[in-house]
């Protein structure tokens, strides 16, 4: 029995969801982790100190999620695993769908902590209910949910070893890449902390306050959906329903009445702060902290303070 | 163009959850159900906008009983040509996507569209299934989708950017937000939903690879601690010492 993880690098590190996912493997206590890393290397990746004893290294290039699907395969097949573990991130869950029906096994996707038996738990109807998920197949598919595991150091020796398989070709070509942030902020999905805010903000020029306490916090910026419609803010940070989906440690709603479609999308959030004029906004009935006061007045107070800490 | 719309049955977002027969299935008494937002706003929409520049058809797939009917008539009312519904009850994601993909194989669609996930399961797993089953191509949370020819390109949300793409011939696509605008149905749309074709198909022998053995409500929320306005200050010391989390 082992288990392998397919974990994404940058410039030769695991990525900070890469980490956490090869953290739950490791925590899982099914057998040895190997890690699969298709692109950049440098050592281990760092993938020791969250207990890989093995990464196997493909240095050729795979861009398509079938082409990594298939890499995958060949890499659980060589290892004998009886659990393969992806990022619930958008890579991970274009390719370990893929992975799961290549080795006719059961998948579950966006497990949010360590499985009771044969059962995983996830999240269910936008964060309304969680299942309990039995798999039915003597190999499993699992995708975690970012930032709900959390990275669990645990030093261990790790071995690389260079990895090749027939992976076909690629079919979805890449033209261009533009990223969502310059001031190298942490994408909402993976972020510990988030700054949002909506229309009590009155207008796109008043942002620098939201911002403002979002760099005070090391946290990303998000929005409501009416300001990423009215255009106020890239389409790119809308949250709740529709929008991205996020999970921080902290989420901190300025002027946003809490609508139940923007609930849905930032519910699983484990500390709610919430600062609106209106005492009947239905966004307090959710929140652990609140506020009621004006954005304007608040807002600098806090980031004031966050400073003095 | 020959295009395919997987479309799923969401309740409302509104609903309220509960379950039945020992917390192992969602309880649907009282509640409302819609075309699953990701389906009816980005990808159907779109399919029926890129049909009515280029010419061709949009048929929308949906694995349900009859309960479905009335969702695929919508979808018929916002510009579907046709429907096809495989009459399945299924409880998990791979049974639905070999059910499509058994459907679809010999039907040579151009592009196949899904919604980047449903409102209930909360997945994103059956598109990427289908391009498994079907060897094609899969393109993930699509935010938009020009189609010239043979090739196809898009925009699509990719870890803390957008990439560009193009693919040649037949893919599978989710759609996400910027894909299209919402279409409310016109009345001449919902009339002639009536009388355009649903056809009603049998399932192939899939058995599903995972079962749910129970759902679970979340325990209720505590009440929500108020900080004076005038004191904000006072919440950085709570979130500092009493919630430990800055």
């Amino acid at each position: 029995m082992s288990v392998l993880v397919y974990i994404q690098t940058l410039e030769g590190k695991a990525t900070k969801a890469g980490l956490e996912v090869a953290s739950f493997a490791n925590k899982m206590n099914a057998g040895d982790v190997t890690a699969l890393v298709a692109g950049s290397l440098s050592g281990d990746g760092e993938l020791g100190s969250v207990g890989v004893s093995k990464v196997l290294h493909f240095s050729e290039s795979a861009t398509d999620n079938s082409q990594l699907s298939k890499l995958t395969h060949a890499a659980a097949n060589s290892v004998n695993a009886s659990t393969i573990l992806f990022s619930g991130n958008i890579e991970g869950s274009s390719v370990a769908p893929r992975v799961a029906i290549a080795m006719n096994s059961g998948y579950v996707a966006g497990v949010t902590c360590l499985p009771e038996g044969k059962g995983f738990t996830r999240n269910v109807y936008s964060g309304k209910a969680t299942a309990l998920v039995n798999v039915n197949s003597e190999v499993c598919v699992i995708s975690i949910t970012p930032n709900s595991f959390g990275i669990k150091l645990d030093e261990c020796e790790s071995a690389v070893e260079s990895f090749s398989a027939e992976i076909g070709s690629q079919r979805v070509v890449i033209n261009g890449f533009t990223p969502t942030s310059t001031d190298g902020s942490v994408p909402l999905p993976e972020a510990e902390r988030v700054v949002s805010a909506g229309r009590g903000l009155k207008g796109p020029e008043n942002w620098g306050i939201v911002e403002d306490l979002a760099s005070a916090l090391g946290a990303t910026t998000a929005c409501s959906r009416p300001v990423g419609d009215m255009g106020w803010r890239p389409h790119h940070e809308h949250v709740g329903q529709t929008g991205v989906t996020i999970r921080p440690d902290l989420y901190i709603a300025c002027g946003i009445s809490g609508a139940i479609q923007h609930l849905a999308g930032v519910n699983q959030s484990k500390v709610i702060v919430v600062i609106n004029t209106d005492p009947e906004a239905p966004f307090f009935k959710a929140a652990d902290y609140g506020i009621v006061g004006d954005v304007f007045d608040v807002l600098p107070k806090i980031t004031e303070a966050i400073k003095e800490l | 163009m020959k295009l395919l719309v997987c479309i799923s049955k969401a309740p409302d977002t509104t609903s309220r959850i509960s379950f039945t027969d020992g917390d192992k299935r969602f309880d649907e008494s009282d509640v409302q159900f819609i075309v699953n937002p990701y389906d009816e706003w980005y990808a159907l929409v779109r399919a029926v906008e890129l049909v009515e520049a280029h010419g061709g058809s949009v048929t929308t797939i949906i694995v349900g009983d009859s309960t479905c009917d009335p969702i695929v008539r919508k979808a018929l009312a916002i510009g579907a040509t046709d429907a096809v519904r495989i009459d399945a009850s299924p409880t998990d994601s791979s049974q639905v996507a070999r059910l499509i993909s058994n459907y679809a194989l010999d039907k040579s669609y151009d592009i196949i569209f899904t919604g980047k996930e449903t409102i209930d399961h909360n997945s994103s797993a059956v598109p990427a299934m289908i391009a498994e089953c079907m060897d094609l191509p899969y393109v993930a949370f699509a935010t938009s989708i020009e189609v010239e020819g043979q090739v196809s390109t898009l925009h699509c949300e990719s870890g803390g950017g957008t990439n560009n793409v193009s693919v040649t011939g037949a893919f599978v696509l989710s759609a996400s937000k910027g894909m299209a605008e919402q279409r409310i149905p016109n009345m001449r749309g919902i009339m002639s939903a009536r009388t355009k074709p649903l056809a009603v198909v049998a399932p192939s022998e899939v058995t599903p690879t995972t079962e749910v053995s129970k759902f679970t409500l979340p325990p209720a929320k505590g009440d929500c601690v108020m900080v004076d306005a005038d004191n904000a200050a006072d919440l950085v010391r709570l979130l500092r010492e009493e919630a430990k989390i800055i």
